[in-house]
């Protein structure tokens, strides 16, 4: 615990902040390009389409359990290269600390980044840094932008969706909303819940090797869940979705977290998980590959496509009856009612 | 209006009648457990038993014969329903 | 879940599906007293399979529906000066005032924190003691009786930066005033099952009576539901009128006195406001003097606004049956739930919400 501080002098651009940089970044994030420091990272090209993409990340808490703000800004912004079906190949981080934000807590989330870009193989090529006064930020914000780089072949699209296809979601659902909601004082609860969060690239290229052409759509259910992802697909590709109660897989203490707080499994976000729109046919084989793999064990197929009012998501209850499954409005709330 | 679930009572602290005493205890529900409070429940429960909790605090001691009851009370239909029906 | 999933099991439920198709030999109007039933049963996909000849309206048991206009705003109010952190349940954080909402007051710098529990909401201002925390009340008898342990817990603690701001309602008051109304007709009550474990189920006995209604206390799982509406239909159509406790693991004919005598311990009965209904007689609660210094109204010395409820909006009849959300000439036009003009929209148990929510195919 060295109980140093970040100062407005750290993001002023001068030794402060080139200390920062060779004391703190380039002794975690090392690697050729980035030591080079210079204005801008050059890159070789790779063969296929660039995928570009940004994210920027605020969660409070930034410690929690499974993770942390710069884990999450990794795998978040992997994995929206990989659901297009992209081969990540690097990410910038940008850093907005607030001043007074203890620097025993950046190292750690410094490490986090480090160990989860190299876990990955994708490392950090180019960043900044910027101080703001006190209370002008909320301890740190973290902006991540990749670059991939996707094959002629593979055009995968939420308007890519066709009638008869099955909805299948990688895993469990709700685990890094409830844990994220439950970490604020007036909502605890105790027990094994913990976030997702894990980068997804490995088990999408296995799927789109396994299956080519017959994935038409990835997704990763962040903000709003399952059921907002879902609405935006069945909107962008014209069609129904439909989906089964009973299907959807969820961790016992999710279950039991979400009913003592009033909160449904389906508009919690997931870090860790992506939804695969595939062929119809291909269902079952599509289920096998991700089932084979560590990010995928707990994969299921929760639904199909189906022709109907566009943009409609539906759920079958045990009972054979049926609800209307509509997208989140704001954000999730506990309720006692 | 009222969202409440049964849990399962793991530890009882506080004296009934002693409203300066914290009457408090822990629940548990696959894994899942929250302090909540006793001031007001019917019947004081012991580990073991369980409690239907509302916005923290337990509204009723659930007692397993009632439970039992209720089973009975909605499987009497489900039972007597001839098997035609049932398809 | 123990006691929870054994009432959801489909081997338990599906027979009473049909059970129920059989139920229904003559058309009936039954009114969902509690919002929690209402957006269960949407949510099971019951209302999905409802045989033809059982209409179901919703009724005043949302608490947040029904908190008026005017409190609304006293909250705000309250949220908006300097020193004072307000406490409340999630359900609260979007309902509209006449001027915007807790949601809204929170992005312009207000402390709104949102709690589980009253209790936390003690312990918020034991943490914080230089900022007063006050506890926005609402809901029924379910909830009555933690905020009342909780302001018992204060005062035992000497709690000196703790405050209750309470709307808390009372539920067969308004049901007087909703079945005096012969415009009004219903023919059987799905009582609310967890404010009947705190008032008993002989505490609808006098209206079931009175207005000659079939009363049936229900849980909210799949099996409970169906097993409730399928013994109203029976009542309705033999005529044997009576009230039926089909939730017994939670719900005692004499009710829970051990939490009765808490309320009456902290709380009086008062004149309550019910946004639609108007002014009703002792419907509500308000904190006895002894407990003055925990009193919201009192410390803060609060008048109540005078506020407008927004034009065209039919909340009101809507909370009394008389009209559907389809009917309301704002539903799903200019009031949805990502901009509710009335409460009924705001609350995920209103019957807006649900309807929006759950019944689009309708």
């Amino acid at each position: 615990m060295s109980g140093k501080k970040i100062l407005l002098d750290h993001g002023s651009g001068g030794l402060a902040s080139q200390q920062l940089i060779s004391d703190l970044f380039l002794k975690y994030l090392d690697n050729r390009t980035l030591r080079s420091l210079e204005d801008s990272a050059i890159l070789d090209n790779k063969p296929g389409r660039l995928a570009f993409t940004t994210d920027s990340y605020v969660v409070d808490p930034i410690f929690f359990p499974g993770g942390d703000i710069g884990k999450l800004a990794v795998h978040g912004t992997i994995n929206d290269l990989a659901m297009r079906g992209a081969v990540p190949y690097c990410l910038s981080l940008g850093l907005i600390l607030e001043e007074g934000f203890a620097m025993d807590d950046l190292e750690r989330i410094i490490i986090s980044i480090s160990e989860a870009c190299r876990e990955a193989g994708v490392p950090v090529v180019t960043g900044d840094t910027k101080v703001v006064p006190k209370g002008k930020g909320d301890k740190i914000f973290i902006n991540t932008s990749g670059i991939g780089f996707v094959s002629e072949y593979v055009d995968i699209s939420s308007k890519n969706a066709k009638e008869g296809d099955a909805v299948i979601v990688s895993g469990t659902i709700g685990d890094h909303g409830i844990t994220i909601m439950t970490r604020r004082a007036g909502i605890a609860v105790q027990g094994d819940l913990h976030s997702d969060t894990m980068p997804l690239h490995t088990l999408v290229q296995k799927l789109l090797r396994e299956l080519p052409g017959d994935v038409h759509t990835l997704r990763d259910p962040t903000r709003g869940g399952v059921a907002t992802t879902l609405n935006e697909i069945a909107e962008s590709s014209g069609l129904s979705i439909e989906l089964s109660d009973e299907a959807l897989p969820i961790r016992p203490q999710v279950r039991a977290a979400c009913e003592l707080l009033g909160l449904e499994p389906l508009y919690l976000a997931n870090e860790g998980k992506c939804l695969a729109i595939v062929s119809g046919d291909q269902a079952q084989k599509a289920l096998a590959v991700m089932q084979a793999t560590a990010e995928g064990r707990e994969a299921a197929i929760i639904g199909k496509l189906t022709a109907g009012k566009a943009g409609r998501v539906v759920i079958n209850t045990p009972i054979g009856g049926a609800r209307v499954v509509t997208p989140l409005h704001g954000l999730p709330l506990p309720r006692i009612c | 209006m009222c969202l409440a679930i049964p849990m399962r009572v793991t530890s009882v602290q506080g004296d009934p009648d002693d409203f300066t005493t914290n009457q408090i205890a822990t629940v548990d529900a696959d894994g899942i457990g929250r302090q909540i409070r006793l001031d007001i429940v019917d019947h004081w429960p012991a580990v073991g038993d369980y409690v239907i909790i509302h916005a923290g605090f337990a509204i009723h001691s659930l007692v397993e014969e009632e439970a039992l009851k209720n089973i009975a009370l909605l499987r009497e239909l489900a039972e007597n329903t001839p098997e035609e029906l049932l398809s | 879940m123990k006691y929870l999933d054994e009432y959801r099991d489909s081997s338990l439920a599906k027979p009473l599906v049909e059970e129920l198709r059989r139920a229904v030999t003559k058309p009936l109007r039954v009114m969902e007293v509690c919002g929690s039933h209402t957006m269960a049963i949407f949510r099971n996909g019951i209302r999905s399979i409802l045989p033809d000849g059982m209409e179901l309206v919703s009724g005043p048991g949302c608490p947040v529906c029904v908190t008026s206009a005017s409190h609304m705003d006293a909250f705000i109010g309250m949220a908006d000066r300097p020193g004072v952190r307000v406490a409340i349940f999630g359900d609260l954080f979007r309902v509209p005032g006449s001027q915007g909402s807790l949601s809204e007051a929170s992005s312009r710098g207000a402390k709104v924190e949102i709690v589980y529990s009253p209790m936390d909401a003690l312990d918020l201002a034991i943490n914080n003691p230089g900022e007063l925390v006050v506890f926005l009340g609402v809901g029924f008898e379910t909830t009555t009786p933690g905020i009342a342990a909780t302001i018992l817990a204060a005062k035992n603690s000497n709690i000196k930066n703790f405050v209750v701001f309470s709307t808390q309602k009372t539920m067969p008051a308004p049901m007087e005033a909703l079945l005096s109304d012969p415009a009004l007709q219903i023919d059987g009550l799905l009582c609310p099952g967890h404010v009947s474990s705190i008032i008993g189920a002989g505490a609808w006995e006098p209206l079931a009576k009175k207005y000659h209604l079939a009363c049936v206390v229900g849980g909210f799982e799949t099996a409970d539901l169906l097993k409730s509406l399928i013994l109203l239909a029976r009542q309705i159509g033999t005529g044997d009128i009576k009230v039926e406790n089909v939730y017994p693991r939670a719900v005692a004919w004499e009710g829970n006195q051990r939490a009765a005598k808490m309320v009456a311990e902290i709380f009086e009965p008062a004149d309550m406001d019910w946004r639609g209904l108007g002014r009703i007689p002792l419907s509500g609660l308000k904190i006895r003097d002894k407990y003055a210094a925990f009193d919201a109204e009192v410390r803060l010395n609060i008048t109540l606004p005078e506020a407008k409820e927004p034009k065209g909006c039919l909340c009101g009849n809507i909370l009394k049956g008389m009209n559907t959300p389809r009917e309301c000439p704002l539903f799903n036009s200019r009031c949805t739930p990502s901009n509710p003009i009335g409460p009924c929209m705001v609350s995920s148990e209103g019957t807006c919400a649900a309807y929006h929510k759950y019944g689009q195919d309708e």
